[in-house]
């Protein structure tokens, strides 16, 4: 799991890789509340382009990073999963409570 | 139920056995010549059950866990994972949606995604002796090239 960042005017891009499970989580987690305290921004997006495996463990982490911005009155969304990962999105429902946007349906 | 082929693993509750046990059950479940999504599927789910087992089973030590794929006939692939740790009080209620005794670190969708991602989900448990998640996926059997 690693994990890359883009900013511009206000919006922070998280760039996620390699496979996101409990395993990774925690870290993972950590390294995102320091970039969202470091970057303050308006909008954090969580580009899972390079995500080639996520499980519910990476649920919490989205649902964790839109509270997180939430409260310090941001935004956030979720952009480009590949179908493993949009299949579990899916299965969660998560998109009731946060924008998901790219869908590669393949 | 007659098996035609199986495997048998067993490794302790470490995290870093969650990406191993479902690259195994990825890797043996390749003979049925599954399509990418499937072979998708597979590897969530057990990556789910075992990694119910190194949070919930063992909380706060690491304990034995069991692997166990049988491939049966008409592609039928079983997925048993067994744990002997804390067990579950209410199965009927752990195996809803957003249930979870886990924290802000858990999402309560564990089961939810297994039941999804295959076509059976049988859980037994007692607590204090530990628990047997059993997954039935049917890899659809491909026709024509390859
Ligand atoms: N092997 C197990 N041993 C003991 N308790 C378990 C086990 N598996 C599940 N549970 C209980 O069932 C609940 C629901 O499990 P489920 O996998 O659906 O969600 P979760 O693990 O809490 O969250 P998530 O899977 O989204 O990270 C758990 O919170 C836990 O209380
Ligand atoms: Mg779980």
């Amino acid at each position: 799991m690693e994990i890359t960042t883009s900013y511009a005017s206000g919006r922070l891009t998280l760039h996620l890789s390699g496979e996101l499970d409990h395993h990774g989580a925690k870290g993972a987690m950590e390294r995102i509340n320091g970039l969202l305290e470091k970057y303050m921004p308006r909008d954090a997006v969580l580009d899972l382009a390079g995500l080639t495996f996520m499980d519910s463990s990476g649920i919490a982490l989205i649902m964790k990073t839109r509270q997180w911005m939430h409260e310090t009155g941001g935004r956030a969304q979720v952009e480009n999963p590949a179908s493993q990962p949009l299949r579990v999105l899916d299965a969660s429902g998560i998109d009731r409570f946060i924008t998901v946007k790219g869908e590669r349906r393949t | 139920m007659k098996s035609e082929n199986y495997i048998k693993l067993e490794f302790p509750s470490r995290s870093v056995n969650e990406g191993f046990a479902r690259a195994a059950a990825a890797a043996f479940a390749a003979q049925l010549d599954p399509t990418l999504e499937e072979l998708g599927d597979i590897k969530t789910a057990v990556s789910e059950a075992v990694t119910n087992c190194a949070v919930h089973a063992y909380p706060d030590s690491l304990g034995r866990v069991m692997l166990r794929l049988r491939i049966m006939k008409g592609g039928r692939l079983e997925i048993v994972v067994k744990d002997w740790g804390r067990g579950i009080e209410d199965v009927k209620r752990a195996r809803e949606p957003l249930f979870t005794t886990g924290g802000a670190e858990r999402s309560g969708m564990g089961f939810t995604i297994m039941e999804s991602f295959t076509d059976k989900l049988r859980v037994r448990s007692s607590p204090g002796r530990g628990t047997t998640v059993t997954m039935v996926r049917t890899i659809k059997q491909r026709q024509g090239e390859g």
